[in-house]
């Protein structure tokens, strides 16, 4: 999700529900006695208020280690008897590390140890677990997990641990200002000492502060401090045991996978299911919104049955659609004024004539996620009610549609978010596809069993939900002595908002994901003139890691080096000039500079090309060091720069630096879904190809030391890679590539 | 036009068709089609011509993708009726039969496997370096074939043993998936072999 | 017809389509489910299982080539290499999302039972059937360096 999602309020959930005729707009009704009657009991969470079958219940799937009350402060926290602290995390883990990070927010206040914390993942409740970010609405995304958690999960913990205190200081008859507190234990001058185990009970007598006090930085013993958290979740993901939505067991569930529209926008006329429904272990085989459904024992079985099942399909509407034919209408388009993105200039009229002008246009694909875990959701319609177990990114999104497409209100439906296979944007969509059909497909069969809806890759690659096509156009003047004199941009792409419940959001006809980073830019570019045109396509848009940075940084970045060029300036001095507002954007520049060397003699045949990005409130700054051989790109060696404020978790933001550049690079190299005849011409990744450990470059992330409000950093690491990888093509006598991905200039060994 | 032009003919043409091959291995997908048994080259009086034809013939097979993909001049394998590098990018390893951690017998099996489209023989492996045949010209596969050192010390009758009854070679032409299958059939090309030996194993010009 | 398995040492009977891919079987029959489904086509290695010692894409294999073979899935694992490996994948923090990982560190297992110190050219070739999205592969080769020294110690 983006955090513009932030002009979300009350309102405008009550509109949205009244949208999309969800019955119930009122968030679960799970009070806060229910909750802690739900969560106090037995470790087990998921499910024990719902009237599940003892045996239904010791099948369901457990989670990361949960710990038991009774001190449970509020909705975040809770301390056991057994010693263990549990950190109930309200965001979504797809890999970027937030629920060790939420961990460590509330495990510093509460004075931890870390070996005795455990976390779980928090019920769909928007009321307790809200996205800050977002206003009213519980979900991941934008970057925001540890930016808007940060002093809600420190006061999490500080209010436990407050209570804590208060009892041993009761118990022990010793002022609370005298009882120190470090690792789980309380010990005071005297001699006393006690386990947080030991003292839960007592401690959850105890009234909760006001307003508890939070830690100064000074006495940070986790936040900030590398190697001193561990990810929580590499144990489980190194054994095989971690619960993903794929793993989950449930008495009698069946396996579903759709036969689904093969083209965009493709209807379905008719189906044979006879040969299909005589594959043993294929139960049904059902007609549901999206498709048909293949149910089974098993996913083989289900897999068999599609395969034998005979379906008709009408065409006729989807198979025009073409990406190249799409290309050349952008490009067009790309030549007119659309609607406007900026303010009009001042002196429009004032300007002199440039002493030179640049002029680029910039093409991008259809992109796919291709997280490894394929979509998938189970779903239980029992009892009235209905259950989902999925990587919901965006619980309160997948709430309401999976209510609305159940016919049940809001209370009677529970959903159970799991770590999931990666999403880089995928599970946050605002059709809830995967859990929709889910969904269908369980009522379809009539509430008869659980049942698993898998996509296999190629239904995953072919749906859709793609970063959407752009064609940038730009146009830009320098004066005489090589300064930016007037920028003409235009961009064309789908917008990700328009037409959908979050067109709210746009701002007079611009959505601002389509000009993000062009518009706003770290650059004092106050002549910067945009226009944008938003075509509409019946493919779905949706967001892929760093939104609509993927595509604006490039074309700011690579133009901002062909700018240098023209001037005949450096380009790090060329950027620095323009970067007079945005001291945090200069000061990644020149650390990444600084520790890779920039302008010092390299070793032969290697350049370097450079590339500054602001994208969720982090600054980012990356150069790469790129040779070719037989005029095949390698990239050598990443430095990058990183400024996210606190550096609450520096290994885990390090980490994702390495993955965003890893990713990013994949994409730079061979990523594009072409479609043809309305149809998605890659669809596994024997030809939507993803990097592999080979070209995978060494990689250098500085962290700059700050003490300003931490910031996201599962996003901001992309969009600087692939224009310092350009710019050094550039520089090695390769082209100005402006059409993505690489494999289109033959850049990349294949 | 003379028996000896038409084969001088078929010999620039594989040459041409060779140099394609080293360019890019031969962009359109080479078609199934039919071999002509070695009967169809006794019109050729010169037995040296009509030797040199008939391994031209014979190198309709030796050059067809299926044959072509797994020898490789480099370390990595291709793959397709479009001979693209081999996807994941594998390389032939210590002993032709793929790197230690991720040998070819990771993904194939004894069999060809339908549901995942991945080919595969008991026997499933790289030819060895010396037996390269990509971007090399016919002649020169030719001159590699005959060579004991280059041919694994095979004599012409091993040679010839091998091309029509090795069942890994047999692959050749029950490929699965939708990959095209050798043209002719095994035994086709052992007669054609055969006949070439016969006539004394000439090799087209390289 | 019944086939009979031997999978982490046990042995298990399936009775059902022999042409059953061996990932179905572990995941679905046998509820072994640290093996993941990731494309089907042996692709990405997600789906990697040992047989004999040698890894396998069970994604892409008949369960009937396996019968009467030693199956071990991430689950079974407990080689010296195995647990080195396991370590130093915790200790460097390796994973994201983690579902590539039961592949990635059969791979990287059975690379070192084979070769203890491999190479960055060996961990290239070994790991190059193994995708990961989140681009974890800085630490997958550092990790494999790090087990290897433990295994050297």
């Amino acid at each position: 999700m983006h955090p513009l999602m932030n002009r979300y309020r009350d309102a405008e959930q009550r509109r949205l529900a009244a949208l999309l005729g969800v019955p119930d707009p009122a968030a679960p009704a799970l009070t806060r006695r229910r909750f802690l009657q739900a969560t106090g009991a037995a470790g087990l969470v998921i499910g024990l208020d719902l009237a599940v079958p003892g045996a239904a219940r010791a099948a369901m799937p457990g989670v990361e280690g949960a710990a038991t009350g009774p001190l449970a402060p509020n909705a975040f926290v809770r301390v056991g008897t057994d010693n263990l602290v549990t950190v109930i995390c309200k965001h979504h883990e797809m890999g970027q590390g937030n629920t060790t990070g939420l961990a460590t927010l509330v495990a510093d206040e509460l004075d931890a140890d870390w070996s005795l914390v455990r976390t779980e993942y928090a019920p769909s409740d928007p009321k307790l677990y809200a996205n800050l970010v977002f206003g009213d609405l519980q979900g991941t995304g934008g970057s925001s997990a540890i930016a808007n958690s940060f002093l809600q999960y420190r006061s999490a913990g500080a209010t436990a641990r407050a209570m804590l205190v208060a009892a041993a200081a009761e118990t022990w008859r010793v002022p609370a200002g005298e009882i120190r507190t470090a690792k789980n234990t309380l010990t005071h001058a005297s001699g006393r000492r006690a386990t947080y185990g030991e003292m839960a009970v007592a401690a959850s007598r105890q009234a909760p502060p006001v307003k508890p006090e939070l830690k100064p930085a000074a006495r940070f013993v986790y936040i900030a401090k590398d190697r001193s958290t561990p990810r929580v979740d590499s144990p489980s993901k190194c054994n095989g045991t971690a619960l993903y939505t794929a793993d989950v067991k449930l008495p009698g569930m069946l396996t579903a996978v759709i036969a689904w529209p093969p083209g965009f926008g493709a209807k379905l006329v008719s189906f044979d299911a006879t040969e299909a429904k005589q594959v043993k272990g294929v139960t049904d085989v059902l007609e549901v919104p999206e498709g048909v459904a293949v149910v089974a024992t098993g996913t083989w079985a289900a897999l068999q049955g599609r395969r034998a099942l005979k379906v008709q399909w009408d065409e006729s509407a989807s198979r025009a659609l073409d990406t190249d034919g799409l290309l050349a209408q952008y490009r067009t388009l790309a030549t007119q004024a659309g609607t406007p993105f900026t303010k009009p200039a001042a002196d429009a009229g004032a300007a002199a004539a440039p002493a030179k002008t640049v002029e680029a246009v910039y093409e991008f694909p259809f992109l796919a996620h291709a997280t490894m875990e394929p979509m998938n959701c189970v779903a239980w319609l029992h009892d009235g009610m209905l259950e989902t177990w999925s990587g919901h990114q965006f619980p309160t999104f997948d709430h309401m549609f999976a209510a609305k497409a159940a016919g049940l209100p809001m209370d009677k439906v529970k959903l159970h978010t799991l770590v999931s296979g990666g999403s880089f944007g995928r599970r946050a969509n605002v059709w809830s596809d995967f859990t929709v059909a889910a969904v269908n497909v369980a009522t379809a069969i009539g509430g008869r069993a659980p049942v698993r809806l898998q996509f296999t890759r190629e239904d995953d690659t072919g749906a859709g939900l793609y970063r959407p096509m752009y064609v940038h156009a730009v146009k830009v003047g320098l004066d005489a002595q090589g300064r930016v004199a007037s920028w003409q941009h235009t961009i064309v792409g789908q917008s990700i908002m328009a037409g959908g419940p979050m067109a709210e959001m746009m701002k007079d006809g611009v959505d601002p994901t389509s000009v993000e980073g062009v518009m706003p830019t770290i650059y004092d570019l106050p002549m910067l003139q945009g226009t944008l045109h938003s075509p509409v396509l019946p493919v779905r848009p949706l967001w892929w890691r760093s939104v609509g940075n993927t595509h604006t940084a490039y074309v700011m970045e690579t133009m901002m080096d062909e700018l240098a060029a023209a001037a005949g300036k450096d380009p790090l001095a060329f950027r620095l000039a323009l970067l007079g507002k945005k001291p945090r954007a200069a000061g990644v520049l020149k650390l990444a500079a600084d520790k890779a060397g920039w302008g010092k003699a390299g070793r032969a045949g290697v350049a370097q090309g450079i590339a500054v990005h602001e994208s969720f409130e982090t600054f980012v700054a990356q150069v790469a060091e790129v040779s070719m051989r037989n005029g095949k790109v390698k990239v050598e060696r990443v430095v990058c720069a990183v400024d996210c404020g606190v550096a609450v978790n520096p290994d885990v933001i390090r980490a994702q630096m390495e993955g965003c550049i890893g990713f990013a690079l994949g994409a730079l190299y061979y990523s594009e879904v072409e479609i043809k005849g309305g149809r998605a011409a890659q669809r596994n990744f024997d030809t939507y190809r993803a990097l592999r450990i080979h070209e995978m470059p060494r990689v250098e992330v500085h962290i700059v030391p700050s003490a300003e409000k931490p910031t996201g950093v599962g996003e901001p690491g992309v969009p600087p890679l692939a224009p310092a990888v350009a710019n050094a093509v550039a520089k090695l006598g390769g082209p100005r590539v402006r059409r993505l991905p690489l494999t289109r200039s033959d850049l990349v060994e294949t | 036009m003379s028996p000896t032009v038409i084969a001088r003919r078929l010999s620039m043409l594989a040459a041409t068709l060779s140099t394609a091959m080293a360019a890019s291995m031969a962009a359109s997908p080479v078609q199934a089609e039919d071999l002509r048994a070695p009967e169809a080259f006794s019109s050729i009086g010169d037995t040296a011509e009509r030797s040199r034809a008939l391994f031209v013939e014979a190198g309709k097979v030796l050059q067809h993708p299926r044959c072509l993909n797994c020898h490789p001049v480099g370390e990595r394998p291709s793959q397709g009726n479009d001979g693209h590098p081999h996807s994941p990018p594998v390389v032939r390893g210590p002993d032709d039969h793929g790197a230690i951690g991720l040998q070819c017998a990771t993904c194939h099996q004894a069999a060809n496997f339908e549901p995942s489209r991945v080919p595969g023989h008991p026997l499933w492996h790289v030819a060895p370096k010396s037996m390269a045949w990509q971007t090399r010209s016919l002649g020169e596969i030719c001159e590699q074939i005959k060579d004991p050192r280059r041919n694994g010390g095979k004599s012409l009758a091993a040679i010839q043993e091998h091309m029509a009854h090795d069942s890994l070679v047999g692959w050749g032409w029950h490929p699965g998936g939708n990959r095209d299958p050798a043209p002719g059939t095994q035994a086709q090309l052992g007669a054609l072999v055969a006949a070439w030996i016969d006539t004394g194993a000439a090799c087209p010009a390289r | 017809m019944s086939l009979s398995l031997t999978v982490n040492g046990a042995r298990r009977d399936f009775d059902g389509d022999p042409d059953t891919p061996l990932l179905w079987v572990i995941r679905d029959e046998l509820g072994l489910t640290g093996t993941k489904y990731g494309c089907g086509i042996a692709q990405c290695g997600a789906c990697t299982v040992h047989v004999d010692g040698r890894t396998l894409r069970s994604c892409s294999a008949p369960v009937s080539a396996v019968a009467g073979r030693q199956i071990t899935t991430i689950e079974g694992l407990g080689s010296r290499a195995a647990k080195a490996v396991q370590k130093a994948w915790v200790e460097l923090d390796v994973v994201q999302c983690g579902y590539c990982q039961s592949g990635q560190i059969m791979s990287a297992t059975a690379l070192l039972e084979q070769k203890p110190k491999p190479s960055d050219t060996d961990i290239d070739h070994a790991m190059a059937g193994n995708i990961c999205r989140c681009a974890t592969y800085h630490r997958i080769r550092a990790a494999i360096h790090a087990a290897s020294a433990q295994l050297a110690g």
